[in-house]
This record gives structure tokens, C-alpha cells and sequence, in this order.
């Protein structure tokens, strides 16, 4: 079996000794003898040499594609050499939580560094240490907007799906009510967001650009909000915020997002993060770590975690969020992503992804006939109507190339920097075969 | 030292990005705000964080024993394995025939954590311990309402439990009970009896508990509750003492949470990304969150449970996280999970013999992975407290313990060495320990302006709250 | 251990000056203070709330912890005091400048202590 305890049995009967027992069993004395376990079932475990070999075996099994036109939701980016060196440097990776703040400066550092980054990134004024993911972070700022005297939430149909559902998930856990607002030609239905919100409305939440890709008239859906007398929730792409008008701008009370593009691996999944930023007045409301700083007994410069009341350890079941450990090597890679790239590098990004989308998005219209669902302006994502969806995704796959995401009545297609004109001209090719 | 923001200048920068290949489009209306990011040369920026590297004590640079937390050693294979491009370039979208491996994953790490838990079903859906608790609520509240109990609105949780137990009650729309925990650490039990009645939920506990200690009356703690109709949730975050020993499902537990960044090694990240598995009873399986991998006529699918309490996060949780947890089980095997948990109990055992002639220990029997040292007496005799001489540890190069919790002890210090620490540094961090026991009762300012040694002395933690400054500005 | 005079005491070491006869000013006294160690946040209560004498009207955090205050009274809360929300600190220097709410049509006044009797209560605490 493979250990990594380093006790000998001689220095096991040392201990032993020492504490006057003469077998381990005695420890396990308050223990009722029928719940020992005999027969664990677990496979018999394996030196190094061999577990590489099962799970690299496992790994195997995956596919890699050359070429990724997907996203929804999950992003394939440039990820700087020195951003994976940073970040899988041991000291970060297998460091604890700050608490001890002494030992702990380049962890609060980094995190403060983090948060500012966010708050540039989103033009707001205060951001947290990140939590789980976008999703988590839609539904934990919804739990912020919550107020005695308004208790529903209302969200864009036009939101990713999965955030949807978690939003759902949370607000069935306090009990409040969630109303979708509907679509009208892939945007949120302006008309029907004003009529619907009501005086007991706490918040809206609104994904830009949205889960078709699609850009929305956020300024002007944040006038309605307030006007309603509820509080603004924009979740954001962080690639298009380096070029869009933030959510600040916007009017936006909260900016949260999925901060995966920044970074992170996609990971069939996970870990990716969640970045929640606010205006000031709702600072004490954020959820989580947030670090801040302050003077030493000398009067250095040094970070602590502060405006700790809010949180569970403290507040318990007063607490407005349970949250504890959060995605904090994560939203470091992000930090270390941005201060990589720079404004200059994270508007290309940006410029490159928009540009690509547009230039595959209009080869499919003209070379292949096909329409874009949607008219309006997208960044990068699109929905193209498809006559033979499987077929062309069959296709792609064959060449090593995973196409758009099909959904009702399309496919959700995405360009990123990453993806060379070449490649796209090869996937029009390979389309036209077929369809 | 500096901040990023601080270095370098205007014009410097990393050349990463290439320059268009097709026609430019840009959107209509642009941010004016403007972005302030830093500008660095790859050469500044690799100085500032190796420079904030040497600022982190890590489980790679001493002796972690930070009770509650299992900070054991993070294997490396781990790290090798769950970096490998057929797990992270996955995107969690793509066809099910093409991520079979990933799918092997998730179906093999759920059946052998429903294995050392005695669980029939698992979701490796929350990102944290924090989410799995109330995921775990959110089953029992499914599980109510699908049986039209909704007047059962109480959740007993014992007040030495950690602060997330009671905070994840209520986000899922419980109330909370507090029950007493007896002179042995345990639950009081005419305290619970006086508690449980129609209006039951369930109950919150950890076992052992968190002051170190296997709470004898478990199986009638569980059968109590669930007489009065409620179910019982284990919160795994003390798994350490017993994986592979004990069962949670034995004890009469219907619901558990695991911390696979304690129990299964993998790395703490600074504060995360953990993950957090919900493991249930066959009863509840229904409810759990989707999808969930299946295993079908030798493939891999997933499916979404019949009454699913939904997603609690994008996606398939911390899925790379779930990937290292794997491994390590993998490596430990049968074999090697109880040995690891045996270990853990003798080394918090020999630690806490080697220090209760010194420190005082407010539950003399023995413990399980961690004990609680309370300094309680030593602070009002010599004005120093478990604040001090956890600073004076940091002067001797070691992380201090976890400190002030459970809030049941007073100036509590609580250990867990973990079975990955040898007996040579376990001897090494008691004479520590003794050592500035014997500076408090001899020279006790020495400790009240600790640490001394650090890259920074004692925070102003008071001001920081008052006056908050959590961004840099020009 | 400041104990002004005029003042009435709850066991809850909330103070209240009586204004006139239905409205009273409250805050917490110099011993609360004091045990609670330096205040940096105060969760004030919100104009128009309705307290009975006995709940919890509001709370003040320390940096490890949160503590309840108590409503020594029953009324309406008509004012808060703002500047405590910049200034947290004003309650440690100064608690009973530092008041905390304004309340109208106040009741449940009988079981408030005189000064002479809350400094008997909290040698007794003390002990």
C-alpha cells in the first residue's frame, strides 16, 4: 500500500509507551465494537508508480480537441507560461487559510492585490476573496439584495441555465420566490421587465453578455430596475469587461461573474471561480473572506482579513452566508492572469475573441447560408440556426474540432483568442462537406 | 514590500498576445473607465511573486498542527496527476464518449467515498465543506417536503459545533437548537431529549467532536433523533480519526459531508479550492444535486436524480480537486486509509501526553486526531494568553495551532498533528510549546509583544475594521 | 467604572436618559464597553422599528465577535445615531455621550435600575 506516514513500528511502540497503552486499539476504546470495519471496500492501494499508470490511464480516455468553438459558460483562453509557473509555486498551493497574518503577508497581499484588480476590472468599489463559481456567486448576491419588505427575486431568461438553476436552488433554501423575466429576440424583454417588477422586488439579475452571446441594454435595464426601487445584479464575462461598459457604468449595485477566463484551466468543470464586487454602501453585505489594510505594531504596511463579523465563524446562524473555504489559489492564478496580461494584453484578448467571432459568424452566413438567430450585437458567442446539427458536429469531431453547443433551435457557437483564422476557415470547410 | 500596482512603469509589459488575423470589430459603446492594471516586465513580475512567496508558510515549510483544518502532507503525485492536459484542457461540455475518463472519475471517487462512509449515493457536486453543508440541508428539506413534514422546521446542532453547521441550517430555512455538550466533551443527552419533539428536522453533528473526543452515545444520539422523525447529518470535517475505521453510516448518520482539502490530502490553496461531497442513504438518494455519473452496459453516463434539489454551482464541482482525492485514495488503498487514520490518533495521543504535565487539558481522557489545551488558567495568572503564545510560536518557527475554538473551552488552543508528521517533529514542536510555557510564567511581556521574527509584527486588526481600505488607489 | 447619576440601568448594561415622559435616549454603559473590548461596527436600528423591552434591537461587532444589544424599553425608535457608523470607536471613548437610539411612547420603564443599584449588580457581575 502506498503511506505517506512516516512511522516505523518501532518508533509507533515509542509512542505507545510513552502514553502507556500498549496497542492503537485502546484509543479507539469509546468505539462500540460492532461499528469497527473489517471489510472496507476499497480497492488495495498502490505505490506511485502504479497509481500514475491508473490515472493517467483514466486521463486517457478523455478526448482533446485542437480546436474549441464552444463555451457556454466555460472559456478555452491563452494561459501565460509564468501564470502556471506563479501559481504552482508550493508555498501558495499548500498554505492555509491566512489567519495567522504574520506568516501570512504574501497570501494577504496577493488577495488584496486580487480584489483591486476586480474592482478595476468591474469599475466598483469594493470586491471579496471570490467564492465557488459564477453561478454560487449569482445566488449569494441575490441573498444580498434581501430585504424584509421585498421578498422576490426576479433574473433574465436570458441567463446561463445552470446559474438559473443554482439561483433556484439557494432561493428555495431562504424561502424567497425567483420570477424569470422572458426573452424577446435573445435579449431580456425590456417592456416585460417593467411591467413585471414590482414594490416587492429585491433585486434583478442580469448576465452580460448573455448566455446567446448577445449584448444588453444594461444601462437602460438598470434604470427600470431602480426605478422599481430594486437592486441591480450584473454577472459578467471578465474578457468582455476589459472593452465593455462596466457594470459601474451600468448602474450596477452588485457585479459578480464567472472569473474561469482569467487563467483557470476549463477543467470539465472545475475549480473555477466566483467574483462578487459591490458599490460601498452594500460592502458589509459581501459574503466571505475579504482582506484589508492596515499598520504593524511597528507601523509597516501589512494586510489582515477584516470586517470578519459578517461571517459564519461569528455570526453563526446570523451569518448571511455559510461560506468558509473559498477559491482562493484560483482567484490568485486570476490575479496573476491580469497583472500577465496587463490593460493592454486584456484588450486584445478581448478585441481578438469579438473579431474571430464575427469573422466565423459571417463566413456561416454567407458561405453556408446559414442565420444568426439573433440579430443584435454579441461578442463572442453566437446561435446560428442549423438545418443537420448532428451532422456537423459529427463532422467537426472527426477533425479534431469541437463545434458550438446545440440548444433549442441552434447552436451556440464561440470564438477565443486562441482560435486562428485558419482553423476557422478549415471548420467552414469541413461544414460544407456535409451540410 | 511593494504592491504590483507599485512596480514597474508605463510601457512595460509581457508580449503575449498576437495581432489580429481578421477583419477588427469592436462594440458600439466601450467602458470609459479606465484599467489600471499593472505594467510589469515578465522579469519584475516573477521577482514580486517569488518575493510573496517567502512571505507564506505553507505544510511545505513546518509542522502545520492547526486543529480542525487536517493539514497533512499534499502528495505531489497529486499535483502531477490532476495538472494532466487529458483532465484540465476537458471542456465540461463536450459529448459524454469523449470524457469517459472523467466520468470514470467521478464514478469511481463517489463509490469509494460511499464506501469509507457507509453511504449508498454521493455527489461530488459542492466546491467546499461549507457547501456540502448545506447541500446536506437542502436534502433534508426536499426530503420533508416531499413527505408534506414541512412543520418540521428545527435543527438540533450542538454549541461546541463549527460556526458553518448553524449558518447552513438557516440558509436552507431552519431554525437552529442548541443543545448542551456534557463535562466529557459529549452531547448532553437529557439536553437533546429535551430538544427533539414533532417540529424535528434533524441534527448536526460531528463525531468526533470538536474538542477531539468520540462521543460514546453516538448510536443513541442518532436513535433519539430519529424516533422524534428527524435525520441525522454528519459533518465529515473530523473524518481524520476514523476513515476507514468507523463508518458514518454505522453510527446512524442518513446524510454525510466530506472535506476532501482535510481528509484526503489535497492542498489548502491559501483558503481554497476544496470540495465538498454529500453522501446519503438510499432514502434520500432522489434528491441529491445533478447530474451524477452512472455506469451503463460499460459506459459512463450521467443522469439527473429523479427529484433533484438542483445545482448548488456550475458544471461538475471541483472537479480537479475530486481528481486529487482520487489519487490519494488510490495510493492508500484498503490498506493504507485506516492505517493513516490509526497513525493520526497515536500522534494526537503522544502529543497531548508529552504537553498535559505543562498545559492544561479540560478533557483528560484520551483523544482522538486532535486535542483542545485550554489557557484559561495560565491567562489569568500570568496575563498570557492563547493570542500570546500562539505569536511566541510563530517566533519559533512553527504555525501556531488553531486558536479560540470550539468557543465551548476558554483561550482554547485545539492540535492535530495529522499522521503525516514524525515522532521527531512532534518531540522537537512539544519542547516548543513547553518552552514558552515556562517564558509566560517567567517573562510574560515577551510574549505580549509577539512575534518578533516575522516579516511583520502584530497587525492593527481594530483599525482595519474601523476604517477599511480593501483596494489599492493611486 | 463610570456610573453617571441621573441615568437608569438595564441588567443588560444599557443605559436610558429620560428625556420626558414618553421619549428616552439609549446606549450601552462603560462596563459594557469595556468587557466588549474595541468596537468597530454598529448594525443601528432602523427608524420607525417597534421594540418590546427585552429584544434584541440591534448589535455591535468586535473584530472576533458579535454582541446583541438589548432594548431596555419598549417604544418606537424616532432617531439613530449616524455618526456611530464612521466612528465606532465613540462608543468605547465615550458611551454615555455615544447614545445609540431615540425611542417615543416608551413603557416597561419599572424594571430599570437607578445607579446606585446597577453598581451594586455589576460588583455582583463582577465577582
Amino acid at each position: 500500500m502506498g503511506t505517506y506516514n512516516p512511522s516505523t513500528e518501532a518508533e509507533r511502540g515509542q509512542m505507545l509507551a510513552a502514553i502507556g497503552i500498549s496497542s492503537i486499539d485502546d484509543l479507539y476504546a469509546s468505539v462500540p465494537g460492532s461499528m469497527m470495519v473489517h471489510n472496507l471496500d476499497l480497492p488495495e492501494g498502490m505505490c506511485e508508480l502504479e497509481v500514475r499508470a491508473a490515472v493517467t490511464g483514466m486521463a486517457e480516455k478523455n478526448k482533446i480537441f485542437r480546436t474549441i468553438l464552444r463555451g457556454a459558460g466555460s472559456y478555452r483562453h491563452f494561459i501565460p507560461a509564468a501564470v502556471r509557473s506563479i501559481t504552482s509555486r508550493e508555498e501558495f498551493v499548500t498554505a492555509y487559510t491566512p489567519y495567522q497574518a504574520e506568516v501570512s503577508q504574501g497570501i494577504l497581499q496577493s488577495i488584496f492585490e486580487y480584489q483591486t484588480m476586480i474592482c478595476m476590472l468591474t469599475g466598483m468599489d469594493v470586491s471579496n476573496a471570490s467564492v465557488y463559481d459564477g453561478a454560487s456567486a449569482a445566488a449569494e448576491a441575490v441573498t444580498m439584495c434581501r430585504d424584509p419588505e421585498r421578498v422576490k427575486a426576479y433574473i433574465s431568461a436570458c441567463s446561463n441555465p445552470q446559474v438559473i438553476q443554482t439561483v433556484q436552488t439557494y432561493c428555495f433554501g431562504s424561502d424567497t420566490e425567483l420570477v424569470i423575466i422572458p426573452a424577446k429576440h435573445g435579449r431580456t424583454d425590456k417592456d416585460a421587465l417593467g411591467k413585471i417588477l414590482g414594490r416587492d422586488a429585491a433585486c434583478f439579475y442580469l448576465q452580460q453578455p448573455n448566455y446567446y452571446g448577445q449584448m444588453e441594454d444594461a444601462a437602460a435595464i438598470g434604470e427600470i430596475v431602480h426605478a422599481a426601487g430594486a437592486k441591480f445584479i450584473m454577472g459578467v464575462n471578465p474578457i468582455t469587461c476589459a472593452v465593455m461598459r462596466t457594470p459601474f457604468e451600468c448602474g450596477a449595485d452588485i457585479a459578480v461573474g464567472e472569473g474561469q477566463p482569467l487563467g483557470l484551466n476549463m477543467a470539465f468543470g472545475g475549480p473555477y471561480l466566483g467574483f462578487m464586487a459591490c458599490v460601498k454602501s452594500m460592502m458589509r453585505r459581501l459574503p466571505g473572506r475579504i482582506a484589508g489594510q492596515t499598520v504593524d505594531a511597528a507601523g509597516a504596511r501589512g494586510f489582515v482579513l477584516t470586517l470578519t463579523a459578517r461571517e459564519q465563524h461569528i455570526r453563526r446562524e446570523k451569518s448571511s452566508s455559510n461560506i468558509c473555504s473559498n477559491q482562493a489559489l484560483c482567484a490568485f492564478t486570476a490575479g496573476v492572469y491580469m497583472t500577465s496580461m496587463g490593460e493592454k494584453g486584456m484588450k486584445q484578448a478581448a478585441l481578438l475573441c469579438m473579431s474571430k467571432a464575427h469573422y466565423l459568424a459571417g463566413r456561416m452566413q454567407s458561405e453556408l447560408g446559414w442565420n444568426l438567430k439573433y440579430e443584435g450585437e454579441f461578442f463572442h458567442e453566437f446561435v446560428t440556426s442549423c438545418p443537420c446539427t448532428e451532422k456537423v458536429l459529427m463532422a467537426l469531431e472527426d477533425q479534431g474540432i469541437l463545434g458550438g453547443l446545440p440548444i433549442e433551435g441552434g447552436i451556440l457557437w464561440c470564438v477565443t483568442e486562441v482560435v486562428t483564422k485558419a482553423e476557422l476557415d478549415r471548420a467552414i470547410e469541413i461544414i460544407r462537406e456535409v451540410c | 514590500m511593494k504592491l504590483i500596482f507599485e512596480c514597474g512603469s508605463e510601457g512595460h509589459q509581457l508580449s503575449l498576445m498576437p495581432v489580429c488575423d481578421v477583419p477588427e470589430v469592436t462594440l458600439r459603446e466601450e467602458r470609459s473607465q479606465t484599467l489600471d492594471l499593472p505594467h510589469v516586465s515578465e522579469n519584475d513580475m516573477m521577482r514580486h511573486y517569488t518575493a510573496l512567496s517567502k512571505r507564506v508558510h505553507g505544510v511545505n515549510d513546518g509542522f502545520y498542527p492547526l486543529g480542525s483544518c487536517t493539514m497533512k502532507y499534499n502528495p505531489k503525485i497529486n499535483e502531477d496527476m490532476a495538472s494532466l492536459s487529458g483532465f484540465a484542457a476537458v471542456h465540461p461540455l463536450q459529448p459524454e464518449s469523449t470524457v469517459q475518463g472523467c466520468l470514470e472519475v467521478l464514478f469511481k471517487a463517489e463509490k469509494y467515498l460511499c464506501g469509507i462512509t457507509g453511504m449508498d449515493a454521493m455527489t461530488l457536486q459542492p466546491a467546499a465543506g461549507a457547501q456540502g453543508e448545506f447541500t446536506g440541508m437542502m436534502l433534508i428539506k426536499a426530503y420533508l417536503h416531499d413527505r408534506n413534514e414541512m412543520h418540521r422546521t428545527k435543527i438540533i446542532i450542538p454549541d461546541s459545533a463549527h460556526g458553518t453547521n448553524p449558518a447552513s441550517a438557516a440558509m436552507a430555512g431552519f431554525t437552529v437548537v442548541n443543545v448542551r455538550s456534557g463535562p466529557d466533551g459529549g452531547v448532553d443527552l437529557e439536553s437533546l431529549k429535551e430538544a427533539v419533539g414533532p417540529d424535528t428536522a434533524g441534527l448536526m453533528l460531528t463525531n468526533p467532536n470538536t474538542v477531539g473526543i468520540f462521543d460514546k452515545n453516538i448510536l443513541e444520539i442518532t436513535r433519539i433523533v430519529h424516533e422524534a422523525g428527524g435525520l441525522c447529518y454528519y459533518d465529515g470535517a473530523n473524518l481524520n480519526a476514523v476513515a476507514g475505521v468507523v463508518r458514518p453510516g454505522d453510527m446512524g448518520f442518513d446524510i454525510v459531508h466530506l472535506n476532501l482539502h482535510k481528509t484526503f490530502s489535497t492542498p489548502h490553496g491559501g483558503g481554497g479550492p476544496g470540495s465538498g461531497p454529500v453522501g446519503c442513504k438510499e432514502p434520500l438518494r432522489c434528491f441529491l444535486p445533478g447530474p451524477v455519473a452512472v455506469l451503463e452496459a460499460g459506459r459512463y453516463e450521467t443522469v439527473m436524480p429523479a427529484k433533484s434539489i438542483g445545482r448548488v454551482k456550475s458544471f461538475n464541482g471541483n472537479f480537479l480537486v475530486v481528481v486529487r482525492a482520487l489519487t490519494y485514495i488510490l495510493t492508500l488503498g484498503r490498506e493504507g486509509i485506516p492505517a493513516a487514520s490509526r497513525q493520526a490518533v497515536l500522534n494526537a495521543n503522544y502529543m497531548m501526553s508529552l504537553l498535559k504535565g505543562t498545559y492544561d487539558m479540560p478533557y483528560s481522557q484520551f483523544c482522538m486526531h486532535e486535542f483542545v489545551m485550554s489557557l484559561d488558567r495560565l491567562h489569568r495568572e500570568t496575563g498570557v494568553s492563547a493570542l500570546d503564545i500562539a505569536k511566541g510560536l510563530l517566533d519559533n518557527g512553527m504555525h501556531p495551532p488553531t486558536m479560540y475554538f470550539p468557543n465551548i473551552v476558554h483561550e482554547a488552543l485545539l492540535v492535530e498533528p495529522t499522521e503525516t508528521e514524525s515522532k521527531e517533529t512532534i518531540d522537537h514542536a512539544a519542547d516548543i510549546f513547553k518552552k514558552l510555557y515556562s517564558i509566560a510564567g517567567t517573562n510574560p511581556e515577551a510574549l505580549h509583544d509577539a512575534p518578533l521574527t516575522t516579516p511583520v509584527r502584530r497587525l492593527d486588526e481594530v483599525g482595519a475594521a474601523r476604517n477599511p481600505v480593501l483596494r489599492y488607489s493611486k | 467604572m463610570n456610573i453617571p447619576e441621573e441615568l437608569k440601568y438595564s441588567k443588560t448594561h444599557e443605559w436610558v436618559k429620560m428625556l420626558d415622559e414618553t421619549t428616552c435616549e439609549i446606549g450601552i454603559t462603560d462596563f459594557a464597553q469595556s468587557e466588549l473590548g474595541d468596537l468597530v461596527f454598529i448594525n443601528l436600528p432602523k427608524v420607525g422599528d417597534k421594540v418590546k423591552a427585552g429584544d434584541i434591537f440591534c448589535d455591535v461587532e468586535s473584530v472576533k465577535a458579535v454582541s446583541d444589544v438589548i432594548s431596555p424599553v419598549s417604544g418606537t425608535v424616532f432617531a439613530v445615531n449616524e455618526t456611530l457608523i464612521d466612528a465606532p470607536q465613540k462608543l468605547n471613548e465615550d458611551p454615555f455621550g455615544a447614545w445609540i437610539a431615540r425611542m417615543e411612547g416608551i413603557s416597561s420603564t419599572d424594571e430599570l435600575m437607578d445607579a446606585a443599584e446597577y453598581k451594586t449588580f455589576c460588583a455582583a457581575e463582577e465577582a
